[in-house]
């Protein structure tokens, strides 16, 4: 075990620098999950580039009416911003459904995206987990899983992704901003995720010393109305069981424009784009809308203990779509 | 001086309040005694096994590592009475997460790391931690927790039943639950040559202390324990456990003061667990509601180490008549940690299957629950055929009734809806034995009309050292602030545990007599006292613990309003209220939170709370907060606790029952209750999460 | 690039600490200087020490309680730089130049000594604690949680159709859902949204005369 050195960047360029040729080391931000990882042994960096000092804590109006959010913005501090709330609910309820205020004060935009799964299997060092230890087996596959993914999933890996923001930014059509060693790139929210396939060690696409600058999210048409939905075990404090963000644009009663996701079904949020197309052009009437969903979630695989997550997703998103569409 | 008739049963305010709004008061974790080192524990990742290697190289090569112990290396226990406690003596797993190794250091970081660096291999053997309905291995144990034989038969209850008019037969399943104080168990253990001092976080510290020096073959004076203040326990702090054992160990190899605290993920497999049940109950009856016939019959599981069967048929020899009757544990011994006290152990899971059976009966005879249950109402402990000391269950049940609006309860299930919302309302009874054991106490009387009483009570969150204030300002006859208590640490007089809703009863009756004794000395008297005051003593060995001609019990109500999420099978409790005869309460305010906490400990148990063990490895999965879910503010919401006056002149000198755990019997039946009148559908299985509620509610 | 306790030595490696008058801290410890409670504290501390564990091992603050060490009960929470925050899962080393309040501080910031703050008076008064573990949490949560909705910042039951900075009128539902942090295992829920309350109420008749 080799010792853990630390260093305090003050631009994107410095943090770059020291990360650079250093597959040990972490970027630390909030490091809600970093450092509880660190103590469980699951995380192991022998340097920590300490990036809450960056300039990158500012919510920006962008010319288009989109929004460009900062990578270290903190959840709190974004969910109450006054843009957020007005043009983009579904992104403030996602992230005030998430953890605790104590928590929202210093997670930050970036590190939610890059925080890890919660399951059981992946944070316990005695246990097989593909995701930490390529090649060691997923004990979750046959262990116990009522948490884990329907949708998605490999025999490799059946994790979910925790987060709630990232659901929303996946319904909002967002961008994520990344700087690296090879210059800046941007992804979409949708891509940036990835499903584990045989490889679940790698959650994202992001590459080896690249660090999240910040989230771009794009202008909503006049009209857009979003929500965010959570079910879960019990009623604040919990990841989800299943979550719907949806975003939806109605004209003259048909559906112009419409974003949906689920959390807590797959190892990425989960893009509706079965549901979308269903809906979108057409009246949403009821049945409509319930066959729409249905076409999404035809594709779930359960596993042992997790069936219900289906219908439990199904309604949600029924739901959450139904109440948009009754409000436009 | 205030008046005496005012001190029992007043809202005292507690006197360690203070010290823990401002974060003054010590927990067993907080002394700092100079020259402090680290210990963090390897625990086993094997279900059942042996140790085949243990590499420490790695661990004692980091800076900061002072050892590593390890069966090889740690010193010798003498035999424990208590098996789990015989850590690091041999290369055997028990079971998953048993300590293999003991890394210490100079900071927490390096324990913590060093624990991490230790390389262990196991030879497996074949291994099974799942409890089964017909598992092979199943028998009847002579004895359940707290000495109650382990099968009771009453006439011909099967026959009884085959010849019902009508009947129930039914199936409930109770999780593992984890106690999850606040405060993880942790300890300081120092020795000054042959001399041990221990901080630890325990709810007796005598006992400790005895266990200790009988582990460490030492007198019993040469080792001393403070339990000063204690962040809960819930039963798992009622005996030592390891973690004290543990760092005794270590500082007993490093010759240094060691700090232990078990991480929250690991608590969960060493300081004991409620283990799962599984219900069958029988209930026939006559068309008017008269019993004919009980069978509760409860499999749980107790681990190879030692045996411990939750009690959970026991209360079905208490609560109801019935013409004929047979209450039966079966016990399989499995690969799994080893189980232990939970909030009112027995009770708790019995009181949900058996008030859950009894409220399908209600349904089945068309009968109201609250009527069903004051039908049944038995002249006798019909068990034992015992008197009940006192018995107000009845009581109980109309007053919560009258408060909670019943009367006007339309007992239509699946009816009440508002939006996506199905509410519902149900009852529960509740109970809890009278406990109470020997303890001692002295109380002096100081010149300055100070008066000490002194006894190693401890105080787990009841406010101890307050209820005892005013039951010896009472018993002397003086104002409750001219009263100091001092307790929580060996060397006072020996006390009992703060366990089995028994603290206030077993030490108020030794620091009755001890005041009432110093009243007489008072009275008696002449002159000046002197300098150093005036004791006296008292030992209640021989008469707390004398054999009474009665049976004594608390009983409860227990009332709750739940509300189903028809879109995701979310429940919510929106009222819960529970109405107590408990003998004389003894402090209305401190009485209350107990009540009022014991009911939400319930809420969680009906909604929340679920360990469960993974079949590969033998691991409690999920165990930290964020797996295993206790109620939070949001799930909580305003709880009424109510009692009523009983008084019962065969409990002890206060008149007073325990409260601890009354609080948490019979409220997940309230609460599964209403969710059945709710929903309509009747779930038999805890705790009533969205995967077990959402798929059999009906289309709203 | 700024090496955690001020210049760099340009012999070390990136990142690592570097020479500091009269020793040398080796690579695995910085220097970082904090305020603790309106006092100053220059420490040398390991990069993997919590925020909690300085305060707690360190600084002998042993008021904010380790229930858990993963951010999972809030008995850590602490005020930082005046936010409420899980004091278990920040790196000391991170918070150089930071301010923080434990609840050993919490009187001392609004009242004279030996005072109480509102807070852990209203909690006395209703009996807000049993065994007193989450207690000092649940207080600085209580406290940063009043400055959040004081600041207007929504919780997930803010009415979302109301936006704006004006404060939130903190309902019962509201102390709840922004308290679910603070996990009390002794089930002292009831009486602590109780004495959130009275303070609430306290509070906006004070403001109310005020105005």
């Amino acid at each position: 075990m080799k010792p853990m050195t630390y260093v305090r960047a003050r631009s994107v360029e410095e943090a770059a620098a020291a990360h650079a040729g250093r597959p040990d080391a972490r970027y630390l931000a909030g490091g809600t999950n970093l450092v509880d990882l660190m103590k469980l042994g699951v995380e192991r960096p022998e340097l920590l580039v300490d990036i809450t000092r960056l300039p990158l804590d500012r919510v920006e109006e962008l010319p288009d009416g989109g929004l460009r959010i900062g990578a270290t913005v903190p959840n709190s501090d974004l969910a109450g911003h006054p843009v957020v709330r007005e043009r983009y609910p579904v992104l403030s309820q996602a992230l005030l459904s998430g953890a605790s205020g104590q928590l929202r004060n210093v997670a930050t935009t970036a590190g939610n995206l890059l925080q890890r799964t919660r399951c059981a299997y992946f944070q316990d060092l005695g246990k097989p987990c593909n995701k930490r230890v390529p090649g060691s087996g997923c004990g979750a596959l046959e262990g116990v899983n009522r948490d884990h993914a329907v949708l998605g999933h490999s025999e490799h890996c059946v994790a979910t992704h925790p987060s709630d923001l990232a659901v929303a930014l996946a319904a909002l059509d967002a961008v994520v901003e990344m700087a690296g060693p090879g210059g800046g790139r941007t992804v979409e929210l949708t891509e940036f995720h990835r499903l584990p396939q045989d490889s679940p060690d790698q959650d994202t696409v992001i590459r080896p010393g690249e660090l999240i600058t910040g989230v771009l999210l794009p202008a909503l048409p006049t009209g857009a109305l979003s929500r965010y939905r959570k079910a879960r075990d019990r009623a604040s404090y919990a990841f989800a069981l299943a979550s719907v963000a949806a975003v939806v644009q109605l004209d003259g009663g048909v559906v112009r424009q419409i974003g949906v996701a689920f959390g807590g079904l797959a190892h990425r949020p989960w893009r509706a784009r079965r549901t979308e197309a269903a809906l979108l052009g057409s009246r949403a009437t009821p049945e409509a809308l319930a066959q729409a969903v249905d076409a999404e979630l035809a594709a779930a695989v359960p596993l042992r203990d997790n069936a219900y997550k289906v219908s439990l997703a199904r309604d949600l998103a029924r739901e959450v779509l139904g109440s948009l569409i009754a409000r436009s | 001086m205030g008046s005496s008739s005012s001190a029992l049963g007043a809202s005292v305010e507690r006197r360690e309040g203070r010290a823990k709004v401002t974060g003054a008061a010590k927990y067993a974790t907080e002394y700092g005694p100079p020259g402090l080192v680290y210990a963090w524990p390897v625990p086993a990742t094997v279900a059942r096994g042996e140790v085949a290697s243990l590499d420490t190289s790695a661990a004692l090569a980091l800076p900061g590592v002072l050892a590593v112990l390890t069966p090889d290396s740690a010193p010798r226990l003498a035999d424990a009475d208590d098996p789990t406690l015989a850590v690091l003596q041999d290369s055997r797993v028990p079971h998953h997460g048993w300590p293999v190794a003991l890394a210490v250091a100079e900071t927490l970081e390096t324990a913590r790391a060093a624990a991490r660096a230790v390389r262990v291999s196991y030879t497996s053997e074949p291994h099974d931690v799942t409890l089964t309905w017909d598992h092979p291995d199943a028998y009847l144990p002579e004895e359940a927790n707290g000495g109650h034989p382990g099968e009771r038969r009453q006439g011909d209850p099967e026959g009884a039943f085959a010849e019902a008019a009508v009947r129930v037969d039914v199936s409930y399943t109770v999780p593992p639950l984890h106690n999850h104080p606040m405060e993880p168990h942790g300890a300081i253990a120092l020795w000054r040559d042959d001399d041990l001092t221990v901080f630890d976080t325990s709810q007796g510290a005598d006992t400790v202390r005895t266990v200790l020096a009988g582990l460490f073959s030492l007198p019993e004076e040469r080792v001393s324990v403070v339990s000063e203040h204690v962040g809960g326990g819930f039963g798992s702090k009622g005996t030592p456990r390891p973690h004290v054992v543990l760092a005794a160990l270590a500082a007993r190899h490093t010759g240094r003061p060691v700090q232990l605290a078990l991480p929250r993920r690991e608590l969960t497999e060493l300081v004991g667990h409620r283990a799962p049940t599984l219900h069958r109950v029988r209930l026939g009856a006559l068309p008017d509601g008269t019993l004919t016939s009980l069978i509760h019959e409860v499999t749980t599981h107790t681990s190879r180490v030692k045996e411990f069967v939750e009690q959970a048929a026991v209360p079905a020899r208490v609560m109801y008549a019935s013409g004929s009757s047979r209450t039966t544990h079966r016990a399989v011994a499995l690969d799994v940690p080893t189980p232990s006290w939970m909030r009112a152990p027995g009770e708790t899971p019995g009181m949900y299957a058996l008030e859950s059976a009894v409220d399908e009966l209600a349904c089945a005879l068309g009968m109201d629950p609250v009527d069903l249950r004051v039908y049944n109402e038995p002249p006798v402990e019909p068990d034992s055929g015992k008197a009940f000391s006192s018995r107000h269950l009845v009581e109980c049940l109309r007053e919560g009734a009258r408060r909670f609006g019943w009367a006007s309860r339309d007992p239509r299930p699946g009816v009440r809806r508002s939006g996506p919302w199905l509410t519902g309302t149900g009852v529960a009874a509740a109970t809890y034995p009278v406990l109470v054991s020997p303890s001692r106490a002295t109380v002096t009387a100081h010149p300055d009309g100070l008066y000490v009483v002194r006894i190693n009570a401890t105080d787990i969150g009841t406010g101890a050292r307050t209820v005892l204030a005013q039951v010896a300002a009472d018993a002397l006859g003086v104002g409750v602030d001219s009263v100091r208590t001092e307790i929580g640490v060996t060397g006072l007089p020996k006390a009992a545990l703060a366990g089995g809703s028994a603290g206030t009863a077993s030490w108020g009756w030794a620091v009755h007599e001890a005041c009432r004794d110093l009243a007489r000395q008072l009275a008696d008297g002449q002159g000046p006292l002197p300098p150093g005051g005036l004791t006296a003593s008292a030992d209640t060995e021989g008469t707390a613990d004398a054999e009474s001609p009665y049976a004594r019990h608390a009983f409860g109500a227990h009332f709750a309003e739940a509300a189903v999420d028809t879109d995701t099978g979310e429940v919510r409790v929106r009222r819960l209220l529970g109405v107590y005869a408990a003998g004389r309460i003894l402090n209305a305010r401190t009485a209350r939170s107990q009540f009022i906490g014991g009911m939400v400990m319930g809420l969680g148990m009906a909604l929340t709370e679920a360990g469960s063990v993974d079949p590969a490895s033998g691991a409690f999965i999920g165990s930290d907060l964020a797996g295993y879910h206790v109620p939070s503010h949001a799930d909580v919401p305003a709880i009424e606790a109510h009692w009523i006056d009983e008084e019962d002149p065969h409990l002890n000198p206060m008149g007073s029952k325990g409260i601890g755990e009354i609080g948490i019997v019979g409220t997940a039946a309230a609460i599964g209750n209403a969710v059945h009148h709710a929903t309509g559908v009747r779930l038999r299985e805890l705790p009533l999460t969205p995967d077990r509620v959402h798929g059999t509610l009906p289309r709203g | 690039m700024e090496a955690s306790d001020g210049p760099r030595d340009p012999g070390t490696e990136p990142g690592s600490a570097a020479a500091e008058r009269g020793g040398v801290l080796p690579p695995t410890h910085s220097r970082v200087t904090l305020r603790v409670n309106d006092t100053e504290h220059v420490l040398e501390l390991d990069h993997r020490t919590t925020l909690l564990d300085l305060l707690r091992e360190h600084l002998a603050l042993t008021g904010s309680k380790k229930g858990c060490d993963q951010g999972q009960c809030g008995a850590c929470t602490v005020l930082l730089d005046g936010r409420r925050v899980n004091s278990c899962l920040l790196l000391a080393v991170c918070q150089e130049g930071r301010e923080v309040v434990t609840v050993e501080g919490l009187a001392e910031a609004t009242v004279a000594d030996g005072g109480l703050h509102p807070l852990q008076q209203a909690f006395l008064d209703r009996d807000a604690l049993q065994c007193g573990y989450c207690t000092p949490g649940q207080l600085c949560s209580a406290v940063g949680m009043l400055e959040e909705a004081k600041s207007g910042q929504p919780s997930v039951v803010t009415d979302t159709e109301r936006p704006g900075d004006a404060p939130v009128q903190l309902t019962v539902e509201e102390i709840r859902e922004r308290l679910s942090g603070n996990l009390c295992r002794c089930g002292a829920y009831p009486h602590i949204v109780e004495a959130v309350q009275e303070v609430v109420v306290r509070d906006m008749a004070a403001r109310e005369v005020t105005a």
